[in-house]
């Protein structure tokens, strides 16, 4: 007897649709054009809406602000990571380094929140940018351990040197005018970043940088400066972050070494690996799911880090693709068994 | 005198905490940021074991020793081998464990309260007019023995060279019939041992808590760099660097710069030398 050995493959096929989409002539239908939209509708729809829906529970309002601080921290490591090559675990530099700009700014110069957050956004992204300068040349695990190390380094520095309100922090820092203006002020700068950012890495500037990730030898050999490139890179990350701290201190009308926690840095990690990396989307996606999780933990205390980082860890080993991804492949893509 | 007696006690302390790390890297290239969090899991449950369940002193240490072994061995074979290779993901996944377990301990009731371990020896002596107590005496002793006992053990016994194989050429030990996963798993369970003695070494020097986690990852970290990933001699001397310019910071500056030592001196190495003192990854030089 001759055993038959039946074996299948999976085949995923691109959807018609998606692929009509894909060529000018998506603005035939309305169906196409649907199918284009939808997604981005839902989502900016979804978060500009989603204040509203709150209105009814003050409490999760101000979390949607911080999931938000979490989102923009989120999508500059995910740009950095994804599109830059460079792994920066010290996400609580930007955070920190923003919040103390604010809030020196405001609470020294006494200027207001309209013009510290602004400021706040570039000068911090300056100031970081600055920092990191010495260690872009590093790539991969070093420069990763070195941004491990500057978050901490920050703090101590603060703590042992005595300056800037030394462990109280900064007192005293203005706060916004109420609660639509800090969540649509911040939805908007998340919304505004996310898909100019979708746009920057697809013009010029995009490709080198994905060059820069992919095969920085290549880049340096056209002549191209790539600490040029990373410097501008990290200014870009930087100052989302800053701007995210800029935010947070005016949130909580206080600046403090608790900015440079390792929070700010875990959770837009653990965010961009469950949202899927390098999609710029996914790690919104994945702090709307990580953070209101982390808050309903908050009676445990310190249970949420270990819940999440097992969160993380079981992402990370068994789903690495995440959900954004997932997600995309299966609006675009039908799947079917073959025979082979 | 007294800055060089307890130099050299700090910088005996930072190679035991380093040795489990550096020993992991050094066989498997797996930057293990749990380690911190086995060290202290290791002192936790020594406490468990002598206070709750009452077991004699040297009992309660060999089978924390052996649990962390286990411990240290299942994380590598269930996780961490998935995703072997791929350096970010590795950094993540582990350093994530290690918040785990830290973080649950902290949940579980290691709260900034004040468990000790016994010291090993009670009483202190005078050293050219510097008074030492015995159990830190025994730390050099004992750090010395450990570093000792390693360095025979990976020279002088088959297991040991198998590592060392690896250490040097995973393809080449691989057709030589060296099991390269269960070296790694044995390397990690090798580790874990070492944050294990480590702890049990350290610990009755200070109380048990969670901080001490992070601060036992960051030395280690620290070392590791400025001595060559992977290097042992390396990390040795690195130590020794690390340990007696800490002291000194803390005699002209005051404690709060001991752990800004440590950190400047990673930033400073990687900028300037990134394959560190010893370091052996010479493609790095090029690359970076």
């Amino acid at each position: 007897m001759e055993a038959v050995i039946q074996s299948r493959r999976k085949e995923r096929v691109d959807r018609g649709i998606k692929v009509r989409t894909d060529g000018v002539y998506a603005v035939s239908s309305w169906r196409e054009i649907t199918y284009l939209v939808a997604p981005r509708l839902l989502l900016i729809g979804g978060l500009v809406l989603l204040p509203l829906m709150l209105s009814a529970v003050p409490y999760w309002q101000k979390v949607l602000s911080i999931i938000c601080i979490y989102s923009l921290l989120a999508i500059s490591f995910d740009f950095l990571a994804h599109f830059v090559g460079l792994v920066s675990l010290g996400g609580a530099l930007y955070i920190g380094i923003g919040a103390y700009t604010a809030a020196l700014l405001n609470t020294h110069l006494g200027l207001p929140p309209i013009l510290t957050i602004p400021l706040a956004t570039i000068l911090g992204g300056g100031i970081c940018t600055l920092l990191l300068w010495p260690c872009l040349p590093l790539r991969g695990v070093y420069f990763a351990i070195v941004s491990l190390m500057f978050p901490l380094l920050a703090a101590r520095v603060i703590e042992a040197l005595d300056i800037f309100g030394g462990t109280d922090g900064i007192l005293g820092v203005v706060g916004l005018p109420n609660k639509w203006v800090e969540m649509y002020v911040l939805l908007g700068a998340v919304l505004i970043i996310l898909f100019g950012l979708r746009r920057l890495v697809n013009e010029d500037v995009g490709l080198v940088f994905r060059g820069v990730k992919d095969n920085d030898q290549a880049v340096k050999a056209s002549g191209i400066n790539i600490i040029t490139f990373k410097a501008l890179g990290v200014f870009i990350a930087s100052a989302m972050g800053c701007l995210g701290g800029a935010m947070l201190s005016h949130l909580y009308m206080w600046a403090g070494i608790s900015q440079f926690a390792l929070d700010f840095s875990i959770i837009p990690i653990a965010a961009t690996v469950v949202g899927g990396g390098g999609t710029l989307a996914g790690p919104v996606l994945g702090c709307l799911l990580l953070v209101p999780i982390s808050e309903l933990l908050r009676d445990f205390g310190t249970l949420r880090i270990a819940v999440y980082a097992v969160i993380l860890c079981a992402f990370i080993v068994f789903k690495s693709e995440g959900l954004m991804v997932y997600g995309s492949r299966k609006y675009q893509q039908f799947e079917r068994w073959v025979q082979i | 005198m007294e800055i060089l007696i307890y130099g050299l006690i700090n910088s005996v302390s930072l190679a035991l905490m380093a040795l489990g790390f550096t020993l992991v890297y050094g066989v498997s290239r797996l930057p293990n940021f749990a380690h911190g969090s086995l060290y202290v899991t290791v002192g936790f449950v020594t406490w468990l074991l002598l206070n709750r369940l009452g077991l004699p002193y040297p009992v309660a240490m060999l089978v924390s020793l052996v649990l962390i072994a286990l411990v240290g061995a299942a994380t590598y074979q269930f996780i961490l081998v998935r995703i072997r290779g791929m350096a970010i993901s590795e950094i993540i996944a582990s350093y994530a464990i290690g918040l785990a377990i830290l973080e649950g301990l902290r949940w579980g009731g290691l709260k900034g309260t004040t468990l000790t371990l016994p010291v090993f020896a009670q009483g202190s002596v005078d050293i050219l007019d510097v008074t030492v107590d015995f159990h830190r005496l025994l730390v050099i002793l004992l750090g010395a023995l450990l570093v000792g006992g390693l360095w025979m053990f990976v020279n002088h016994t088959k297991l040991g060279l198998a590592l060392k194989g690896m250490a040097q050429d995973e393809r080449a030990a691989l057709t030589l019939g060296i099991d390269s996963d269960r070296m790694a798993v044995f390397s990690m369970a090798l580790g874990a041992v070492m944050a294990g003695l480590a702890a049990l070494v350290l610990m009755p020097l200070g109380n048990i808590v969670v901080e001490s986690g992070y601060h036992v990852l960051i030395m280690a970290v620290a070392v590791c760099i400025v001595g060559g990933l992977g290097s042992w001699t390396g990390a040795v001397l690195a130590a020794f660097i690390i340990g007696f310019a800490q002291i000194l910071t803390t005699a002209w500056m005051g404690p709060h710069f001991q752990v800004v030592v440590a950190l400047l001196a990673i930033i400073v190495t990687l900028i300037s030398r990134p394959s560190g003192l010893f370091g052996r990854q010479k493609e790095l030089e090029e690359r970076v």
